[in-house]
């Protein structure tokens, strides 16, 4: 019997593990997950959380509900990865050989990167990608009377780049139904040299900052903060004042990567970007934000990842070349308040533009247009998420690849 | 997309003047680039950024982040900051023929 043994049933482990149960010959492989936590998050809706429009009940249920029968499913910690040896160490000591290993580990802020950051964490500085942060931020702005809200990115890549914007607009809108919108002045300061920096979606969204009255600070890359006179300071000694700071802290792969000596000065796992296999070592695969590539970190991608890779995963034990070729593909809502939202569809090679998706000439949702349809989309992913994409069902009309067609290219 | 003739070469670049295809780059360029960025001189330690900047780039496909710079290219955080004041990776970026560092938007 074979092993296939996958690390991590995040959003990129459950979906692997469900489509290469129904691929595998059960006869010849076994397949094993190992994962620490119980719990599966459906990390998309902690954004929501803070403002209320989610709560708890709607982001959380239990991974081994999503994982299939017949996949052996492990809650342990694992201490460490050995790919000389193809086997894995779990923290109690056990050990799991392998044949092929994907890892799937993901990725997470850590606030300790920063200085400064954890002397008024959950106090005055907040974080909303962690379902304790976002219920922590939730009360704080039930009672938060106004002041300066500085929203910073500390460095890059983070997961999903655009849930920041995102934050920053739903932000506008709670203040603004509360009645305070006038008490609150909201800046945005981050590494880039502006909110948008990609030219077709700069010139549909470069106005929004000014209609909602978002205060930018470009080129903001932060040394550290100055939690007792409530400032964040930059490399070259720029400081901005907050009364609330909402972090996204440097984020991070898995400190496992770190321990096995797999992974970059970030912990990611240099990676093929095409076929999603481990530059160094050709039995293990990586799927999701684990990797080093240059896709965005994002449910979307590992689902269309998802797909690309059971085909190499195959292919390669097969002793076959692999030929699935994963193109960078994203498909992102970005909720813009108001109960209207944009949608970006993009790859490596192609930029968000407008356009009609996912069908050409029908829609129904548009491309870098806001609309109430596309928000009713991103309300809707919620069950699409949690009943199919993680099932590893197809979603219709949005293959892997992404499509030129609907696109104004 | 335009064209452009920086140092009496004709280069393809975007609307903010960033190369698109490296191949076209060459010295002569980069020091007229640096010149748009506010950089009259470039001197020894400006060239040990742009190299480790153009290998890293070719080695894995993306624009290095300025940890990267300091851990695998030995490049310190406050001397990065002396040489490209203000957006060090964007100048630096610039002037080595290379994409700007840029989100998904």
């Amino acid at each position: 019997m074979k092993k296939l043994l996958i690390l991590g049933a995040g959003t990129a482990g459950t979906m692997m593990a469900n489509h290469l149960s129904k691929k595998l010959n059960n006869n010849e492989w076994s397949i094993t997950i190992v994962d620490q936590y119980e719990k599966h998050y459906y990390q998309p809706g902690f954004l929501f959380i803070p403002f209320e429009i989610y709560s708890e009940k709607d982001v959380i249920k239990k991974k081994q509900d999503f994982l299939p029968e017949g996949v052996e499913y492990i809650q342990k910690k694992i201490e460490i990865i050995e790919p000389e040896n193809n086997r894995v160490k779990l923290e109690d000591q056990t050990v799991i050989n392998y044949d092929v290993l994907i890892v799937a580990t993901g990725s997470k802020i850590v606030p300790d990167e920063i200085e400064g950051l954890e002397d008024g964490w959950r106090v005055d500085i907040f974080d909303f990608y962690t379902i304790e942060g976002s219920i922590a931020l939730r009360d704080k702005l039930k009672e938060w009377k106004g002041g300066k809200l500085v929203v910073n990115i500390a460095e890059l890549p983070i997961k999903c780049p655009v849930a920041p914007l995102e934050f920053i607009f739903l932000a506008d809108w709670y203040f603004t139904k509360k009645g305070i919108r006038k008490e609150v002045e909201i800046t945005y300061a981050i590494p880039l040299d502006g909110a948008f920096t990609k030219p077709r979606a700069s010139a549909v969204l470069g106005n929004l900052f000014t209609e909602k009255n978002i205060q930018i600070v470009p080129n903001f890359n932060i040394s550290h903060v100055d939690a007792e006179n409530k400032k964040i300071v930059s490399l070259d000694g720029k400081e901005v004042e907050y009364d609330l700071l909402v972090s996204v802290p440097t984020n991070m792969g898995d400190e496992l990567i770190e321990r096995s000596d797999m992974g970059d000065e970030l912990n990611y796992i240099p990676t093929d970007k095409h076929t999603l296999q481990s530059k160094d070592y050709e039995n293990i695969f990586v799927i999701g934000d684990a990797a080093d590539i240059p896709a965005s970190k994002a449910g979307s991608v590992a689902h269309f990842q998802a797909e690309i890779l059971t085909e190499n995963i195959i292919s390669y034990i097969n002793n076959r070349p692999l030929e699935a070729k994963f193109d960078g593909h994203a498909n992102c809502f970005i909720e813009s308040g108001y109960n209207k939202a944009f949608l970006i569809d993009f790859n490596y090679d192609v930029e968000p533009v407008e356009g009609e998706f996912p069908i050409a000439g029908i829609g129904p949702f548009s491309l870098l247009k806001e609309t109430r349809l596309n928000h009713l989309g991103k309300m809707a992913f919620k069950f699409i998420y949690w009943n199919m994409l993680l099932k590893g069902m197809p979603i219709p009309a949005v293959p892997p690849h992404m499509k030129k067609s609907g696109k104004k290219i | 997309m335009a064209e452009k003739v920086i140092a009496g070469y004709s280069v393809d670049v975007t609307e903010e003047g960033y190369l698109t295809d490296r191949s076209q780059w060459n010295k002569e360029i980069a020091v007229e680039l640096a010149k748009e960025v506010g950089i009259e001189e470039l001197t020894e330690d400006h060239w040990k950024v742009i190299d480790f900047l153009q290998k890293d780039f070719e080695e894995n496909g993306k624009m290095p982040t300025i940890r990267r710079l300091k851990k695998a290219g030995n490049i310190p955080t406050k001397e990065l900051y002396d040489l490209f004041p203000d957006g060090p990776l964007g100048k630096a970026a610039k002037i080595a023929g290379l994409s700007k560092p840029a989100s998904c938007v």
